[in-house]
């Protein structure tokens, strides 16, 4: 049981006074992004990077993290109480949370959201501690070839697993890999995509392509709605949560088969959104009361907050071991691993276990901090959203501005999230997935790198992803889910 | 009045044409410039654009997917992209900020922020001159502390900055 052991290790690095008050700030922070239209895991995530640039990085990674667990934490309230999903994944638990709220039953709506996010959590977090390990260790045999794979099964699911149009999938991947090969090409020196433009020889950096996408986009599309959050208020008292806690456990059945959605769902970065309304959807099909869903039941809040925080901690499972983030936030916490100087992939469990098991153990403390503030503090921040938008949507614009131009101190990363913003709003208003594109700015330049080096050993083969069983399995999965639309698509003729 | 707020001010099939175009030259000026740093298979490995090439003809095709799709299915096409009032919500966003971000290059960020908060809450808000101005100087003194003072990070500063003596 070595892991017990380091998990243990893990323990005492987290445990000190400045690191649990790092958690704490984390926490509220994050809650309170979620509940912030316009701010939420990823973006909040990106503006407060450059905060924790001379922490050391473990405590830089706690409160980052758990500004990622309150934020997961806090999606859940604006759906039950405003009807507005404060994230993407939260969608899913406004069709029986926010009943549930119209029903005078908001403080058990909240309770069971919160109380099926830590369970989600819990599972994701044993299963990191337990699996990543093995993984990394196995990573470490990797070479280019297995990496470009791994990165084609990740692009490959996103495909696979979209409920949307395909093709817009795609293209907004493949806009992800072409603002990533924008700048200076690091193998040949050449200058690529940049026409002239001095400025943009770095190329893009997706914090800001995050910011502006999930920050400017989301505010804009708030606005539609109108400048008034109409809202149901809540009351959390004990009596509440413990008769909630009473009814849960009816649902064991309903929890197990969400977290391991979300678990599935986090690791093949399917993502938290899909894995959310997949999980509700199961649940509304296996269910006995399968007529009240959209009524307002307690299980269809159960199943998709489970799955949603079971799949946003599972994501930094790939994130961990191999250096491939399974959605965005990740993707950014990816980031700040390099920008604090270390290299993400299976190399960190060897080289810096104090960082790796430090960051596990907090996931277990962050969680556990989280339920207690949200179950105590929710009432307060959804009085948030009572203040105007006039008042809020200003600030949040100066927010994100504030975090685009502490990356780099350059005024043009601020000029650039506003023309993401606008992107961003459009993408989201013509079901044009955002996460891949996020995700293809991060990783294209490795894969592109990976999959130069594979070219290199091979002397230009393909056959080199089908070399052996590991590679070729990986790369066949990867057809499999790239294909599935189609596959799918001619079942379904068939059926007919 | 209702009526006419909900009227459409763009159609969605409109835009979805719009932005499979943009998508598509997009993939066009990817391949173009691949080919102009090569894009085949030189002494030492494949050429700076051999990757990108094929990124850049995967949008391609994918945004013509997109063009078709969105001429052969006429349902979705048909449907509002957004309403008037909902335009003119968010272009009462979007201007200011632009205007906003345009001025924090020019006169410094803090000023130009009281300025953006204020001007919401003024005009859109309808608050008093007296609120939106301890709002947004509320606002302003917390970055402050926070960011300068706090955390060390500095924020872009004008000239009245450098009047004060902060910068």
């Amino acid at each position: 049981m070595a892991e017990i052991n380091a998990l243990m290790h893990g323990f005492a690095i987290a445990l000190t006074p400045f690191n649990l008050m790092l958690m704490f700030i984390g926490i509220v922070l994050g809650v309170l992004i979620g509940v912030l239209p316009g701010l939420g895991g990823a973006n909040g995530v990106a503006i407060l990077l450059p905060l924790t640039f001379t922490m050391p990085p473990t405590s830089a990674i706690i409160m980052l993290s758990c500004i990622y667990w309150g934020a997961l934490f806090g999606g859940a309230t604006t759906s039950i109480l405003f009807n507005i999903p404060g994230e993407p994944w939260s969608v899913a638990t406004t069709f029986d949370g926010y009943p549930l709220a119209q029903k005078g039953r908001a403080g058990a709506a909240l309770t069971a959201a919160f109380t099926s996010s830590f369970v989600g959590a819990f599972v994701a977090v044993v299963l990191i501690t337990f699996l990543s390990p093995v993984i990394a260790s196995f990573a470490l045999e990797f070479g280019p070839a297995e990496f470009f794979a791994v990165y084609f099964l990740t692009f490959c699911a996103f495909v696979g697993t979209s409920s949307g149009n395909a093709m817009k999938t795609i293209a907004s991947m493949m806009l992800g890999f072409a603002l990533a090969a924008v700048g200076l090409d690091t193998v040949t020196g050449q200058l690529r995509l940049t026409f002239g433009f001095t400025s943009i020889l770095q190329g893009f950096d997706f914090l800001i392509a995050v910011i502006g996408l999930f920050g400017i986009g989301e505010i804009l599309l708030t606005l539609e709605e109108g400048l008034e959050f109409k809202g149901v208020r809540a009351r959390l008292d004990t009596r509440v949560v413990l008769d909630t806690w009473k009814e849960l456990p009816r649902y064991w059945a309903t929890s197990i088969r969400s977290a391991a959605i979300g678990c599935f769902m986090g690791i093949v970065p399917g993502g938290a959104t899909p894995a959310s309304f997949m999980s509700y959807g199961v649940a509304m099909r296996l269910s006995p009361d399968r007529g009240k869903f959209g009524t307002g039941v307690v299980e269809g809040v159960v199943a998709p907050e489970t799955a949603a925080h079971a799949a946003g901690t599972a994501a930094l499972l790939p994130m961990l071991t191999l250096g491939v983030p399974g959605s965005p936030t990740a993707a950014v916490l990816l980031g700040g691993l390099l920008i604090w100087g270390l290299q993400p992939g299976p190399l960190l469990f060897v080289e810096k276990p104090d960082f790796v098991w430090g960051l596990i153990a907090s996931m277990y403390l962050g969680n556990v901090v989280g339920l207690i503030v949200v179950l105590t503090t929710v009432p307060l921040f959804a009085a948030i959203l009572r203040i105007p938008f006039a008042i809020i949507a200003p600030i949040i614009m100066v927010v994100c501005a504030i975090g685009a131009y502490t990356v780099h101190s350059s005024m043009l990363d601020v000029y650039l999230m506003v023309i993401f913003g606008v992107i961003g709003y459009i993408f989201r208003k013509l079901d044009y997935p955002l996460a891949p594109l996020v995700l293809a700015l991060v990783l294209g330049d490795r894969a592109e790198a990976s999959f130069r080096q594979s070219m290199l050993l091979s002397q230009g083969e393909m056959s080199i992803f089908f070399s052996n069983v590991l590679v070729g399995s990986l790369t066949g999965l990867g057809l499999i889910l790239l294909f599935w639309p189609l596959l799918s698509l001619l079942r379904r003729r068939l059926a007919r | 009045m209702e009526a006419d707020k909900d009227r459409s001010a763009a159609k969605r099939g409109t835009l979805e044409w719009i932005t499979a175009v943009v998508m598509f030259l997009l993939g066009v000026l990817v391949m173009v410039d691949s080919v102009r740093v090569g894009i085949r298979w030189a002494e030492d490995g494949p050429q700076a654009g051999y990757f990108p090439f094929y990124i850049g003809l995967l949008l391609c095709l994918s945004s013509l997917w997109n063009l078709a799709k969105n001429f052969l299915g006429k349902t979705v096409a048909q449907k509002s992209f957004v309403g008037r009032g909902a335009l003119k919500l968010i272009l009462a966003m979007l201007v200011p900020t632009i205007v906003y971000v345009v001025l924090i290059g020019w006169i410094g960020f803090y000023l130009s922020s009281i300025l953006y908060i204020g001007f919401f809450m003024i005009w859109l808000g309808k608050y008093s001159w007296t609120r939106s101005a301890a709002v947004s100087g509320a606002v302003i003194v917390c970055t402050y502390l926070m960011f300068e003072i706090w955390f060390r990070v500095p924020l872009p500063k004008g000239p009245v900055e450098n009047l004060l003596g902060l910068a």
